[in-house]
C-alpha cells in the first residue's frame, strides 16, 4: 500500500502494466470474495485481447449482493433517463415518496420551456404512497392524482405513470387506469412498469420505457397517419435518438446535424416532447447515440415503419468528423458535400483546442467506469487529447456492448463489468491513472487518494461534452482536473519531509 | 462559430445564448407542438393567483415537490455515526444508489452502504438468500466492525422478517455469531427520513446495549443529533461539551465520516462513536437529544428499558442554546464558563447590530419538524415574523409545539403552520401572500426563481452551494452564522434591487 505522504500525485505510465500483470492483479483483487461471489465475480473482469470479437466478459447478469454495486434499478431507467425528460408532459413517480425524490432534478436534461406551465421536467409529481395505499391499493388515488394534475397543469401534453416497487408487488392496475384517466383528461397517459426489483440493473428500465413507447405512443401516429393528419417530410427528415440533452449534448449534435442539411424532427429524449415522439416513425433515418438505452426503439421502428438507424459518435473530432461522413452517406451529394464544409468548417476550431490543450494532457492515464455507452464512446474524445485508457467498464451494458468496445480500446486494456466499490478501489490503487473519470458515487473517493476526477454522467455539472462546441468544453475541463494546483497541496510538507529523510 | 474564442471556452452557461443556438431553439419549436405562448403566459399570471391558490389547496391526491425522502436514508445516515458500521439496506438495490448519490452531492464526501440487490425472484421467494450472500460478501469485502441493516419497500411489502433473516445469516456462517447486526424496518410508505433516522438509532442502540446495563451509571450524558446534516452542530456540541467539562458520548458522531481530511489517502471508515462507547450509554445519566420527531421512538425506549431520563434541547439561537447549558450544567454540576458567557455576549452583539434590517422581515420558511422549530426559535428573537411555516413531513405533536412557541412571542402571532404540505403549495402561498424572505434547501431556488424571493439555504439537502454543511447553525457560533447568511442576504438583495444607474441606485448605499 502506498504510504499516504507518498500518494499525492504518483502515477503510472501506460506501459507500466503487461496482459500478465493486470491478469494478476485481477486474481488478486478476486481473493478477498468468499467463493461464491468470487465465482460470479471473475467472469466479469479481464483484459482486452487485440483480434478478439468481445471483451472477454460477462455482462447484464444479477449484482452480487453486498459488493456495493453502483447500478442503480429499472424505474432509474426509465423515469431518470428514458421518459423523464420528455418535458411537456408529468412524469408521476407512482408508490412512496423516495425514488422521485431521489432523482429530482437530478441529471441535468436541459430543456427550454416555463417550468410548471407548458414544462415538468425539474419536478417532483409522485402519489406519495402511505401504508394505507399499500394495503388498499393505489389505483383510485392514482385516477384521481391525473384528474388534479390536469386541473393545476392544464398545458401538460400527457402523462406518464412510472411505477415503483409497491406497484407490481401489490397488484395494482395502472394499464386500467391509465386508459380511463386518458379517455377524461382526452389526453395521453402511459403507464410504465418499471418496478425497482424488475430485471438487474437500469438497464431493464430503458427497455420497458421503449417498450411502453411503442405500445401507448406509437399507437397514436398509426391513427394520425392513416387519417392523413401527419405531414409530408423532407428527404432529409431524422430523428436524434438516445441523447438526454445532459448540459445541452443534444443541441450541440443537433447543430451539427442541421449544418449538413438535415432536418432533425425529433429528439429522444432531451429536450424532446410528446409530439416530437408521435411524429418520429416519419423519418428517414433515426440516428442513434445511446445504443443501450434506445436500441429496441429504433429496431421496432426499422421492423414497423422500415425505418433504418444508424449509431454515430460526437465525442471528439476523429469521431465526429468519421461519423458526419456516415452518416452523409446516407443521403445525397448535396448533404455529403456539406458534411465535407462543416468538418472543414470546424477544422480551425479543433485545431485550436489541440494545440492548447494537447501538449498539457499527452500520455496522460484515464480510467473509465460509466453506464451504458460513454465507456466506450468518450474514449476516441481522450485519444484525441492524446491521452490514454487503461481500463474501462460498464454499470450496466450487454455483450453487445462489450463487442462494440472493442473497436475503441487498445490491447490490455482492463475491462470491468458491474465493479464493486472494492474491486475499483483496487484497480485504480495498483494501475494509478492520472485521471479516473467516472460517477458521484466513485468521485470523493478518488479525489481523498489525490487522484484527479471528472464525473461521466453529469459531466461534473459543465457540458455540453458532444460535437465540435462540446469538445472544446470537454479539453478544458480534462486540463482543468488534470492541472489544478490544489492537488499538489494534498500531504503536510513535514510529513513529506520526514518520509525522504 | 459558437464556440469562437479559444481562449475562452464557453460552457452551458453562455454558448447557448450565442446566436447559432437562439436560432436553432427557435428552428425547433416548429417540431415541438407547444403551446402558443400567450396561452402559456396567460397561464403562469394565473398561477399566481388566490384561485389558482384555492384550486392547488383543494388537491388530495397528488404531491408535488415534496420537502422529504423516506426511511431508509435517515437509517444510514444514522449508521454511518458508529465506528467501522457499514450499512446494509435489504431489499432492491436502487434505492441504495440513489442514497450515495444524494449525501454524496450534498458533502461532497464518500458515503458507503452495500443492498442485497433483490430481484423478481426474490419477490416470489423472499428475500433471505440475498440477505445471507449479502451478509457474506460486505464483511469479507469491507471488513466493517458493524453492519447496520435496514429495508426498502420492497422488503416490506413482501414482508421480509429481519430478525429471522439475520439469525439464520449467522448459523450460515455469513457473519460470525458475536459479530452486531442490528436491524431496524425503515417501510419508505411511513414517516419519512427522520422516522427511518429514528428507528435505525433505536435499532442500534437495542443491540449494542444488551446485558451491558451496569450496577451504577457512568457518570456520562449522551447526545443524540437526530437527522443532523450540519457538519459544524456536531464539532459545536461537542466543544461546547468538552469547554463545560462534561463527559458525554454522542449516539452517534458521524462528522469524520462526513467531513473526512484529504490526505491522499482513502479510508471507508472515518472515526465515529466506538461501539464500547454506544454499548455503555445505557449506564449514562441521562439522554440529550437535539431534536425530537427524529428520535421519538428512541427516546421511549431509553426511557422505558434503560430508565434514562431523556429531554429534549435545540441549541438553537440565544435562548436555545442558553436552555441547553443551563440543562447540561444541572445535569453535570458544572458551572457554565466565562469563555461561552462572552461568546454569547458577542453573539448578542451581532444580533442587536443587525436588528433594524430584521425588524418586522415576512419569513417563509420549510423543512423537517426540529429545523423548524430552531428556526422559528432564532427567527422570533431577532424580531423577523414568520409567515409561511411549511413542514411536508409533519405531524400533530409538532404542529402543537410550533404552535405554542409562535404564539409565546407576537412576532410569531401571524404565522400560519402548514402541515403535511409540499413546495408547489408554498408556490402559491409566496405569489398570494408574499414575503421578504424565504428559507429552506436547495429546491428553495425554484421558488426563488418563479417568485423572486431572496433565499436562504438551509437545509438538507443542499446541492447548488458549498459548504454550507461545514457550519454550526447550533450554539452562539451558529447564531453568528444564522445570523450572516439571513442579513446578508437581505443586504445583497437590497443592493439588487437598487443597481439600476439614474434610477434605483439613489439608495445604492454604502454603508448599510
Amino acid at each position: 500500500m502506498t504510504p499516504p505522504e507518498l500518494a499525492t500525485l504518483e502515477t503510472a505510465p501506460a506501459e507500466a502494466f503487461t496482459t500478465a500483470d493486470k491478469k494478476e492483479l485481477i486474481k488478486e483483487v478476486l481473493e478477498a470474495y468468499p467463493d461464491k461471489a468470487k465465482k460470479k465475480r471473475e467472469k466479469h473482469l479481464n483484459v482486452f485481447e487485440e483480434g478478439k470479437s468481445d471483451c472477454g466478459v460477462k455482462s447484464n447478469i444479477k449484482s452480487v449482493p453486498g459488493s456495493m454495486t453502483t447500478r442503480g434499478c429499472a424505474y432509474a431507467g426509465s423515469k431518470g433517463v428514458v421518459w423523464g425528460p420528455i418535458k411537456d408532459m408529468i412524469h408521476i413517480s407512482h408508490g412512496p415518496v423516495g425514488c422521485g425524490y431521489y432523482s429530482w432534478s437530478g441529471r441535468r436534461n436541459y430543456y427550454i420551456g416555463t417550468t410548471g406551465i407548458d414544462s415538468f421536467g425539474t419536478m417532483q409529481f409522485t402519489s406519495d404512497f402511505q401504508e394505507r395505499d399499500i394495503v388498499f391499493g393505489g389505483d383510485k388515488k392514482l385516477a384521481k392524482l391525473i384528474t388534479e394534475l390536469d386541473e393545476l397543469f392544464p398545458l401538460n401534453r400527457g402523462v406518464s405513470i412510472q411505477s415503483e416497487c409497491p406497484i407490481g408487488l401489490i397488484g395494482d392496475d395502472i394499464e386500467a387506469v391509465a386508459k380511463k384517466s386518458a379517455k377524461e383528461i382526452g389526453k395521453t397517459v402511459v403507464p410504465v412498469r418499471c418496478e425497482g426489483f424488475r430485471g438487474v440493473s437500469q438497464s431493464l428500465g430503458h427497455h420497458i420505457a421503449n417498450d411502453a413507447v411503442r405500445d401507448w405512443v406509437f399507437p397514436q401516429y398509426d391513427k394520425e397517419k392513416k387519417a392523413g393528419n401527419i405531414p409530408d417530410g423532407t428527404e432529409y427528415d431524422v430523428a436524434i435518438i438516445g441523447d438526454y440533452n445532459i448540459g445541452g449534448d443534444a443541441w450541440s449534435s443537433r447543430i451539427l446535424l442541421e449544418e449538413i442539411g438535415l432536418r432533425v424532427v425529433a429528439q429522444w429524449s432531451g429536450d424532446g416532447t410528446l409530439h416530437e415522439m408521435i411524429n418520429t416513425p416519419s423519418v428517414k433515418l433515426n440516428l442513434v447515440h445511446c445504443y443501450r438505452s434506445m436500441n429496441y426503439i429504433s429496431r421496432h421502428m426499422e421492423e414497423t415503419y422500415g425505418i433504418p438507424w444508424l449509431e454515430y459518435n460526437f465525442f471528439g473530432p476523429t469521431q465526429i468528423a468519421e461519423s458526419l461522413r456516415t452518416i452523409a452517406a446516407k443521403f445525397d451529394e448535396t448533404i455529403q458535400a456539406k458534411a465535407e464544409e462543416v468538418i472543414a468548417k470546424y477544422e480551425a476550431q479543433t485545431q485550436a483546442v489541440i494545440a492548447k490543450y494537447r501538449p498539457r494532457l499527452e500520455g496522460k492515464t484515464v480510467a473509465l467506469m460509466v453506464g451504458g455507452l460513454r465507456p466506450r464512446h468518450v474514449v476516441p474524445a481522450f485519444y484525441d487529447l492524446g491521452m490514454r485508457l487503461i481500463g474501462t467498464g460498464y454499470e450496466f451494458g450487454h455483450n453487445d456492448d462489450y463487442k462494440r468496445t472493442t473497436h475503441y480500446v487498445e490491447d490490455g486494456t482492463l475491462i470491468y463489468d458491474d465493479v464493486s466499490a472494492y474491486e475499483f478501489e483496487e484497480f485504480i490503487k495498483e494501475l494509478k491513472p492520472d485521471l479516473v473519470a467516472s460517477g458521484i458515487k466513485e468521485k470523493y473517493v478518488f479525489q481523498k487518494m489525490a487522484l484527479p476526477f471528472r464525473q461521466m454522467h453529469s459531466w461534473d455539472y459543465s457540458g455540453p461534452y458532444h460535437g465540435y462546441d462540446g469538445f472544446a468544453i470537454f479539453a478544458r475541463d480534462m486540463d482543468l482536473a488534470l492541472n489544478s494546483p490544489t492537488w499538489s497541496l494534498i500531504g503536510a510538507p513535514w510529513k513529506k519531509a520526514e518520509a525522504t529523510a | 462559430m459558437a464556440q469562437n474564442n479559444i481562449d475562452n471556452i464557453k460552457d452551458h452557461v453562455e454558448l447557448f445564448h450565442q446566436d447559432e443556438y437562439q436560432e436553432l431553439f427557435a428552428g425547433k419549436k416548429e417540431f415541438e407542438g407547444g403551446h402558443d405562448p400567450d396561452l402559456v403566459a396567460q397561464t403562469a399570471e394565473w398561477t399566481k393567483t388566490w384561485e389558482y391558490r384555492e384550486k392547488n389547496f383543494a388537491r388530495e391526491a397528488l404531491t408535488v415537490n415534496p420537502a422529504k425522502a423516506c426511511q431508509p436514508l435517515g437509517a444510514i445516515l444514522a449508521a454511518v455515526g458508529f465506528e467501522g458500521t457499514l450499512p446494509f439496506v435489504h431489499g432492491s438495490q436502487g434505492c441504495v444508489a440513489y442514497f450515495r448519490s444524494h449525501f454524496t452531492r450534498h458533502f461532497k464526501e464518500p458515503f458507503s452502504a452495500v443492498s442485497s440487490s433483490m430481484t423478481e425472484d426474490a419477490a416470489v421467494f423472499g428475500g433471505q438468500n440475498n440477505l445471507i450472500d449479502g451478509l457474506a460478501n460486505s464483511y469479507s469485502l469491507y471488513q466493517p466492525k458493524m453492519i447496520a441493516v435496514c429495508t426498502t419497500c420492497m422488503a416490506e411489502v413482501i414482508g421480509d422478517d429481519l430478525q429471522a433473516f439475520i439469525n439464520n445469516a449467522k448459523s450460515a456462517g455469513s457473519v460470525p455469531q458475536e459479530f452486531p447486526v442490528p436491524y431496524a424496518h425503515t417501510p419508505s410508505f411511513v414517516g419519512s427520513h427522520i422516522t427511518g433516522y429514528d428507528n435505525m438509532i433505536k435499532g442500534i442502540l437495542t443491540n449494542l446495549t444488551k446485558d451491558q446495563k451496569a450496577e451504577t451509571t457512568n457518570g456520562k450524558i449522551n447526545f443524540i443529533p437526530g437527522f443532523e446534516t450540519y457538519i459544524g452542530n456536531l464539532r459545536e456540541i461537542k466543544r461546547i461539551a468538552s469547554l463545560m467539562g462534561a463527559d458525554y458520548t454522542l449516539l452517534a458522531d458521524n462528522s469524520d465520516y462526513l467531513d473526512s481530511p484529504n490526505d491522499g489517502e482513502y479510508h471507508m471508515y472515518q472515526g465515529g462513536t466506538t461501539l464500547e462507547d454506544a454499548a455503555d450509554s445505557i449506564n449514562a445519566e441521562a439522554t440529550v437529544a437535539f431534536q425530537a420527531y427524529s428520535t421519538t421512538k428512541t427516546r421511549e425506549y431509553i426511557g422505558k428499558e434503560w430508565k434514562q431520563p431523556t429531554s429534549v434541547a435545540r441549541p438553537v439561537g440565544i435562548r436555545g442554546t442558553d436552555e441547553f447549558l443551563i440543562k447540561l450544567s444541572a445535569l453535570t454540576g458544572k458551572p457554565i464558563p466565562k469563555e461561552l458567557e462572552e461568546e454569547r455576549g458577542r453573539a448578542v452583539d451581532a444580533l442587536t447590530d443587525s436588528q433594524a434590517w430584521l425588524h418586522g422581515k415576512r419569513v417563509a420558511l420549510y423543512g423537517d419538524p426540529d429545523l423548524v422549530i430552531g428556526l422559528v426559535q432564532f427567527l422570533l428573537e431577532i424580531g423577523a415574523e414568520p409567515v409561511h411555516v411549511l413542514v411536508t413531513n409533519s405531524n400533530p405533536d409538532f404542529e402543537t409545539e410550533l404552535r405554542a412557541l409562535l404564539d409565546s412571542s407576537p412576532f410569531g402571532a401571524g404565522a400560519t403552520i402548514w402541515g403535511g404540505k409540499d413546495l408547489w403549495h408554498l408556490r402559491s402561498l409566496l405569489f398570494t401572500e408574499p414575503v421578504d424572505l424565504l428559507i429552506g434547501n436547495s429546491y428553495g431556488k425554484y421558488l426563488w426563481r418563479d417568485t423572486h424571493t431572496p433565499l436562504v439555504r438551509i437545509g438538507y439537502p443542499i446541492f447548488d452551494r458549498h459548504h454550507l454543511h461545514r457550519y454550526s447553525t447550533y450554539g452562539y457560533q451558529g447564531a453568528i452564522n444564522l445570523l450572516n447568511w439571513i442579513v446578508n442576504t437581505l443586504l445583497d438583495e437590497l443592493d439588487r434591487n437598487t443597481i439600476v444607474p439614474a434610477k434605483t441606485d439613489i439608495s445604492y448605499d454604502l454603508i448599510r
